[in-house]
Parts: structure tokens; sequence; C-alpha cells
């Protein structure tokens, strides 16, 4: 009881440290205005998150900056390649992503945007990765890329592009609903030697700083992400993987089912945020 | 033979020592989470406990905590500040928030630092690979060293 009580007393003093928080700045990307701050999706509806953030509102300036204008944007030239891999005939088909696609500019657009995706005619819940190496493997007959290397992030995010702006809005129902339900029971699991969960750190602690790190609210909506401090892109499986390590735990796989179903409903936290990525990050 | 008597002579004493320390799974909490008992006897050194609090590898408590008496880099906010807390925590309450705070913070983001079994998909160390044998975080004395370190903390 005693102890109890002070434990509120320590909450509440550790409250005001929130002032650090998310800032007010406003994203724009070439000019055109982002919502980076939105009101909570229904999956945040029971985590007393009235607004979810994007997580560049809780980058330093000079990082924000590089990510508001294409031309300092160092992940662009993986899209810029990704495009001569999106013209490139490949494998036993003869074909090309462009043969069935034409232009990502017109079909890309909005692609990104509901992944991942239920696919019926496969019965397979499909993240974005597992679709471009469908492709590869089925239409082109070329082999599948790794499923975080450099080439995959490169595609995903030429795809990711043709759907900057437009929100986030991944499926929760119908096949979706245990992908969801999944995802959720791991995000609240507190693995690792550190007992720790998504939740312990991304709901209970953005905005505050853990050792010299400002926690985000761990949102997807900026993936795939230009990391600086790796000087390339970050697959969304390969910072959850990340993550996990860090709480010195036993990690799932790149592309596992966990990890599916963890996009999932990480995904719909952020139902709502535009999709900006490639972003960039320290 | 003066040498197999030296051996003898240290094994016994390492002998003792251990039988002294009080082994995680073993560790008595009282109904408010407080250890009251020393977990090796040996009292704590205060210097080696702000070392171990400051380290990255060992407690890296200033990820989460703010603590004025250490020269730090990067001291977070997770935790509340720990100014003071030398001043109204006795030291089996501390030696209790360290071994397993959750015995007295339901729920607490802090980590156990003295805790070897219970784990879900334990890791070895930082490699994200599994565990083949699990340590504690911090050893017995090194939670002795950080009680008494903290115990210094009497201005908030
Ligand atoms: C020990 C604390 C900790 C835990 C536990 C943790 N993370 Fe993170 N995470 C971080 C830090 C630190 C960063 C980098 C700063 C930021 O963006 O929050 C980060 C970044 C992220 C990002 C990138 C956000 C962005 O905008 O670039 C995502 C996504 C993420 N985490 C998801 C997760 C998920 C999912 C889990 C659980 C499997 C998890 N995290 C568990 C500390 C943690
Ligand atoms: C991942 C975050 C984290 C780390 C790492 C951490 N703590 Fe804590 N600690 C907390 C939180 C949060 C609380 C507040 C308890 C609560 O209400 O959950 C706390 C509470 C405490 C308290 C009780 C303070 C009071 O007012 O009664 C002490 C003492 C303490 N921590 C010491 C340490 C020491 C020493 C270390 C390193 C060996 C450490 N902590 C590492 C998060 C952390």
């Amino acid at each position: 009881m005693k102890f109890k009580a002070l434990t509120a007393i320590a909450a509440l003093l550790a409250a005001p440290a929130f002032a650090g928080g998310a800032d007010d700045d406003v994203l724009t990307i070439d000019g055109q205005e982002m919502m980076s701050k939105v009101a909570a999706a229904p999956a945040l509806a029971e985590t007393g998150i009235d607004t979810a953030i994007s997580g560049w509102h809780f980058r330093e300036d000079d990082t924000q900056a590089m990510q508001m204008d294409t031309f300092d944007n160092p992940a662009m030239i993986a899209v810029d390649q990704a495009l001569d891999a999106w013209n490139a005939v490949e494998g036993t088909a003869d074909k090309s992503c462009a043969s069935c696609h034409g232009a990502p500019e017109e079909s890309m657009a909005g692609v990104r945007a509901v992944y991942p995706k239920w696919n019926e005619a496969a019965g397979e819940m499909r993240t974005l990765a597992m679709q471009i190496n469908t492709c590869r493997t089925e239409n082109l007959g070329a082999e599948a890329y790794k499923y975080d290397g450099a080439e995959m992030t490169a595609m995903e995010a030429l795809i990711t592009v043709q759907s900057r702006g437009m929100p986030m809005n991944v499926a929760t129902d119908g096949p979706a609903a245990e992908f969801f339900d999944k995802g959720k029971e791991i995000y609240y699991t507190r693995y690792g030697i550190l007992e720790l969960s998504c939740a312990n750190c991304h709901e209970q602690n953005y905005g505050n700083y853990i050792r010299a790190d400002h926690l985000s609210q761990g949102q997807i909506n900026g993936f795939p992400t230009y990391r600086l401090k790796n000087a390339g892109l970050v697959q969304v499986h390969n910072r959850f993987r990340g993550c996990i390590r860090d709480t010195r735990g036993e990690t799932f796989a790149v592309g596992s089912p966990e990890f599916v179903a963890l996009e999932v409903y990480v995904s719909a936290r952020g139902n709502g945020l535009s999709i900006e990525g490639p972003s960039v990050r320290q | 033979m003066r040498l197999t008597a030296i051996t003898a002579a240290v094994a016994l004493t390492a002998g003792v020592a251990f039988a002294e320390t009080v082994a995680p799974d073993n560790v008595a909490f009282d109904e408010y989470g407080a250890v009251e008992v020393s977990l090796t006897g040996t009292p704590g050194n205060a210097e080696n406990g702000a070392k171990v609090m400051t380290d990255r590898g060992l407690g890296n408590c200033v990820a989460c905590h703010v603590v004025s008496a250490l020269s730090a880099d990067f001291q977070g906010e997770v935790g509340p500040s720990l100014d003071g807390v030398g001043g109204y925590r006795s030291e089996a309450e501390l030696r209790g928030v360290l071994v397993n705070a959750k015995k007295m913070f339901d729920g607490t983001v802090m980590p156990a630092f003295y805790k070897v079994s219970g784990f879900i998909r334990p890791g070895d160390g930082y490699t994200g690979k599994a565990a083949t044998e699990i340590t504690p975080i911090l050893s017995a004395q090194e939670i002795e060293d950080v009680v008494a370190f903290l115990m210094t903390l009497k201005d908030s």
C-alpha cells in the first residue's frame, strides 16, 4: 500500500519530463503537408493515446530537414536504382515489373497504404515485401530478394513514394483480425532478460529519453527508413528485430509469421497517418 | 606439496564465499519487496557502484534515471530521478528494487538485475540469439556496490 502510493507519486513526478515529447513542427515533403499527427485510430482506443504521432516529430531538426526535401533525402538514390530494377527484364518469364504494371506512378499509387494485405487466392497475409517476392518468383521467374536486403528495401521505397501523403489504411477485420490479435499479443509481451515490451517503450514512454534515444511511438508509416547511422535503408522487420534484440531477447526472424502479424497490428495503430517513406532517421 | 596446500586453501575460501552469496532464486523479499539480508555479506563499494550505474554493459541505470552526482552524459527520463533516494529509502528497499523491482512496483518497466528465471525468449546478450545460459545482469556484489552508492545520495 505504502509503496503503491509512492509509485503513483513517482509517475506523477516523471510526468513533467513529457515536456520533451513530440515537437510542434509541421512536416511537409516538397511542400506537401503530411498528416503527421492524427486522431487516434481504433487500434489505439484502449491505450489512452489520443493522437497517433509520426516518428519524425521526435527527431532532431537537421534529421527532420533531410526528409522534407526529396533532393536532400539520401534514400532517393535507392528509389532511382529501384526504378531501373522495375524496368529491367529479369528471370525466365522474360518480363520486368513494368511489363505487367506499367509506370509505378500510376499502378502503385495507394499500394503501400493498405499493406500488409490479405491475399484471397493464396489464402495468406502478405506484407509488401512478400508481395514483391511473390511477383519476382511467380511472375518474373526470378529469384526472391533477401527479405531485408538492399534490393528489397529499395523496391519498397520506390513503391512507397507513390503513396506519399495518403493515409495509412490497413484492414483489421475479416481475415486480418486473427493477425491483428496475434500482433497485439506480441506487442504487449515483455521479452528478453530486460523484460520489455513494445508498449513499455513506445506506448508508456514515447516522448521520454532513454539514454540518448528520444522514444517515439514506434509508428511504421515512414518505412523503409533511411538510417544515417547505417547509411542505408532499414526494412520494418529489421527494425522490429533490433528492438527485441535490445531487450536482451531472442528475436523472431524477418519475414516470420510473428513479424507479419506484428506488422499488421503496428500498422493499424498508425492508421490515418500519412505514408511518408522513405523517411530519414538518425 | 606447498602449492597443493595453497590451492586447497583457495578452493576452501572460494567455497565459503560462494556459500554466503545468495543465489538469485533464493533471495527473500518481504511483503513490500524489500530485501533485508546482504546478498554477499561483504559491504558494498560505493565507488564501484557508481561505475556500474553508468556502464552501458552493466547497470546502465542512467539510461532511465537522472543521478546528478554522476557525470554520465545523456541521463534518461523513463524512471524518476534518484537524487536523494538514499535519504528516503532504506538499504533493504534499495536492494529489493535492484534485485527485482517488480516485487515493489507492480508491472514497472525497470528490469530485474538479479534474476535468472521466468523470462520470455531470453537472449544471449545483445546478439538477438537464444540464451544458452542465463546469468543475472549484475553480480551479487555489484548489487551491493550499487546499493552502497545509492545510500550516499542524501540530497535531492
Ligand atoms: C528498450 C526500449 C525499446 C523497446 C522494448 C522497443 N523499442 Fe522500438 N525503438 C526504441 C528506440 C530507442 C527507437 C529509436 C527512437 C524511436 O524512433 O523511438 C525505436 C524505434 C522503433 C521504430 C522506428 C520508428 C521510426 O519512426 O523510425 C519502430 C517501428 C519500433 N521501434 C517498433 C518497436 C516494436 C514493434 C517493438 C516491440 C517488438 C519495439 N519497438 C520495442 C526502443 C525500443
Ligand atoms: C528501463 C528503465 C529503467 C532502468 C534501466 C532502471 N530503472 Fe530504476 N526505475 C525505473 C522506473 C520506471 C522506476 C519507478 C518505479 C515505477 O513506478 O515503475 C524505477 C524506480 C527505481 C528506484 C526507486 C525510486 C524511488 O523513488 O523509490 C530505484 C532506487 C531505482 N529505480 C534504481 C535503479 C538502479 C540503481 C538501476 C540500475 C542498476 C535502475 N534503477 C535501472 C526504470 C528503470
